[in-house]
């Protein structure tokens, strides 16, 4: 008996909402605009979390990356001019951190030299990594053919390398090309396996990309030397770079922050320039986090706001409605509705208006981040409870924002509303 | 008049007779500073099955004597019986209730609500009744056969006569089969022609049994009831017709 009269009564609110459709729809934009916030909210924050936790899975919660960073004030030091610009890694801060870091269980130098690989009649820019065979025990990737670098062939100054399976289908290397050799720059090197790379996305670089070719730190060394010669119009530059990365790997994740904390110390003493970058995937969460909170300061406020506006406008609406129909509170009331009859019929109808705003604001809410991801290049992702939630939050803002108006429809006096005009 | 004279008063004669009793009923409205007395001491007592016209001149408080026969409203003073029961003792859900279930209202502004159609209005009370909606929706319509309107079940009040909607209020009145019917000026806005269709059909529920209070300036109109009940200046001036409607 009840489920009916809440369905006519549903019923009846919809009716009175159409009489006034163009009304109805400016008197719900505020709950519109306010449940839109709150899923645009929880939709950054959820995609910047995953994101986080998508590269620190990607990266390793228990690694540190060091880069090389050049230094824009080196360039304006002698323009024009042959002039070598020294920056970046040092041999020596691999060793020191070796040597002083205990927690530290890998520490793995990487050299990147920019060359066109050659195979057969194919062609391909490839980044060389010179580098360790920890790098395989950092950067853990699936061995697709063959094997990876190893102490051996550093120890031999072999010159081998390992493609990438991208770059070993740009230069349609197959599990049989591994053995034969390939042309970087003036030199030969033999294939001798394939691993897999993957392009992680978002602001943090990876270690690895998919053009990379591995070959030992001392070949590379041997071949290319430090010394990067770039031509631009009418001078020539040249940088001294050693290194332009530094893998360290820690122990455990407990340990990430002291030991960055620690090189941070280390580096600032022994580079008198800032030509470095670190950057602690572990870390990220908590920038993912931060951007979380600032997201839900903003989007909080207006979803507040707007909920707010929306409400009290919904209350005006419902208040303008009592007095248009006072007149029908009497007949009603004269017929033998109670109070609280009149006050369900009035809050249902105002939680109905305000789920229509729900309703409509989730569709304004699923659109929100898609141009937040499509404009801001924000990732965003719209978890199924903040459609639940806005919804929840919509009706809560009809029964709060409602039941002024429909109990002061219900305390009308009976004989008062029927002589109502 | 003490409550034990009251209780075999109604035993006796009462239960089955007397529906409604005034002893003494007082309507004051405080205006400011002046006192305005609608309704000055009215003691009388209607029968089952009577029809009376309450007649009077504008202002001598025959509006606000339907008003507390018909519960929507308390006197200032007095005690009001309705079968018995002490009405004054009801709260607001209590007058509700016994509105509901006891009483059918006509009005003079027909009073039907506009954004409903003719069946809604007459299913109206059926719906506080918590009528399942099938069967109220059946009986709605025999109602509207019955007065004549079965084929307008879903016009707007706004598209009938004043007649027709008169006729759709009276639908609604009867739908909760009340005992007894108020009804305030009923051919107030009609015609002459369209109000004597309208007492011919509250003549026809009175011969079926129903107890018709009916609020009327008109002499012709108020002969088609069988007691006329004279207001003036708030108390009852004289009766004529049936016996038993005032002590
Ligand atoms: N709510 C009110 N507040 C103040 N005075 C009132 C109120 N209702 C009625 N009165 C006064 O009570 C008296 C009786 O009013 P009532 O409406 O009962 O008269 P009536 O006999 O129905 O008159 P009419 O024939 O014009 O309808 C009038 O003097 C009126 O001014
Ligand atoms: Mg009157």
């Amino acid at each position: 008996m009840h489920q009916i009269r809440l369905v006519r009564n549903i019923l009846l609110g919809i009716k009175n909402l159409l009489l006034h459709k163009l009304r109805s729809l400016l008197t719900v934009l505020g709950v519109v605009f306010g449940v839109g916030s709150v899923i645009a909210m929880l939709s950054v924050g959820e995609g910047a979390s995953r994101e986080a936790l998508e590269q620190i899975r990607k990266l390793g919660s228990n690694n540190i990356i060091l880069t090389a960073v050049k230094l824009a004030e080196d360039e304006a030091a002698s323009a024009g001019h042959v002039r070598v610009g020294i920056y970046g890694l040092r041999y020596e801060d691999v060793l020191r951190i070796r040597e002083t870091m205990s927690a530290v269980t890998r520490t793995v130098p990487v050299k990147h030299i920019r060359k066109r690989g050659r195979l057969g009649e194919r062609s391909l820019e490839l980044r060389i990594v010179g580098t360790t065979p920890d790098w395989f025990g950092v950067v853990e990737r699936n061995v697709a053919v063959g094997r990876i670098l190893s102490e051996h062939d550093l120890d031999q100054r072999a010159a081998v390398c390992v493609l990438t399976e991208y770059g070993a289908r740009r230069l349609l290397a197959t599990e049989h090309t591994v053995g034969e050799s390939i042309r970087i720059g003036g030199n030969y090197f033999k294939i001798i396996g394939i691993v897999q790379s993957e392009q992680v996305s978002g602001a943090i670089q990876t270690p690895d990309l998919e053009v990379d070719a591995y070959i030992p730190l001392n070949v590379a060394r041997e071949f290319y030397g430090d010394m990067i010669v770039r031509r631009t119009a009418g001078s020539r530059e040249r940088e001294l770079v050693e290194l332009h990365q530094i893998l360290v790997q820690v122990g455990s994740d407990e340990q990430v922050e002291p030991i960055a904390a620690a090189l941070k110390a280390m580096l600032e003493r022994f580079h008198k320039k800032k030509d470095y970058r670190m950057s602690v995937p572990l870390a990220l969460r908590r920038a993912a986090e931060q951007t979380k909170r600032t997201f839900n300061i903003v989007l909080g406020s207006i979803a507040g706001i707007s909920l707010l506006v929306g409400g009290i406008g919904i209350m005006n609406i419902m208040l303008a409605s009592v007095t248009e129909r006072t007149r029908e509170i009497g007949i009603r009331r004269a017929i033998g509705a109670k109070r609280r009859q009149i006050i369900g019929q009035f809050l249902v109808e105002t939680v109905v208006l305000s789920s229509v705003g729900g309703v409509i604001g989730v569709g304004i809410g699923l659109l929100f981040p898609w141009l937040i991801r499509r404009f801001a290049g924000m990732p965003t992702v719209v978890p199924g409870y903040s459609i639940a939630l806005s919804l929840g939050i919509s009706v809560g803002v009809g029964l709060i924002f409602g039941l002024y108006p429909a109990i002061r429809a219900a305390k009308l006096d009976p004989i008062v509303a029927l002589r109502h005009e | 008049m003490s409550p034990a004279n009251k209780e075999s008063d109604m035993h006796d004669e009462g239960r089955s007779k007397t529906l409604v009793r005034f002893d003494d009923v007082r309507k004051v409205y405080q205006m400011g500073t002046a006192e305005v007395r609608a309704l000055d001491g009215v003691s009388l007592r209607f029968g089952r099955g009577s029809f009376w016209a309450i007649m009077g001149p504008s202002g001598s408080g025959k509006s606000t004597l339907l008003n507390l026969l018909g519960c929507l409203d308390r006197p200032s003073s007095g005690r009001y019986e309705f079968d018995g029961r002490d009405v004054g003792t009801l709260n607001d859900d209590g007058l509700s209730e016994l509105r509901l279930r006891e009483l059918g209202f006509i009005f003079q502004s027909f009073n039907l609500i506009p954004q409903l159609t003719v069946q809604e209005n007459i299913e109206l009370p059926l719906y506080y009744l918590g009528w399942e909606h099938g069967r109220s929706a059946r009986h709605a319509k025999e109602l509207a056969e019955e007065i004549g309107l079965g084929d307008r079940l879903s016009h707007r009040p706004m598209e009938l006569s004043g007649g027709q909607q008169q006729r759709v209020a009276i639908a609604r009145s009867l739908a909760n089969d009340p005992p007894i019917l108020l009804a305030d000026e009923p051919t107030g806005n009609l015609d002459s022609a369209t109000g004597t269709q309208i007492l011919e059909l509250l003549g026809k529920l009175h011969q079926r049994g129903k107890t018709i209070i009916m609020v009327t300036h008109e002499e012709d109109i108020a002969s088609y009831a069988t007691g006329q009940l004279h207001m003036r200046d708030g108390v009852i001036d004289r009766i004529e017709g049936s016996a038993d409607a005032s002590d």
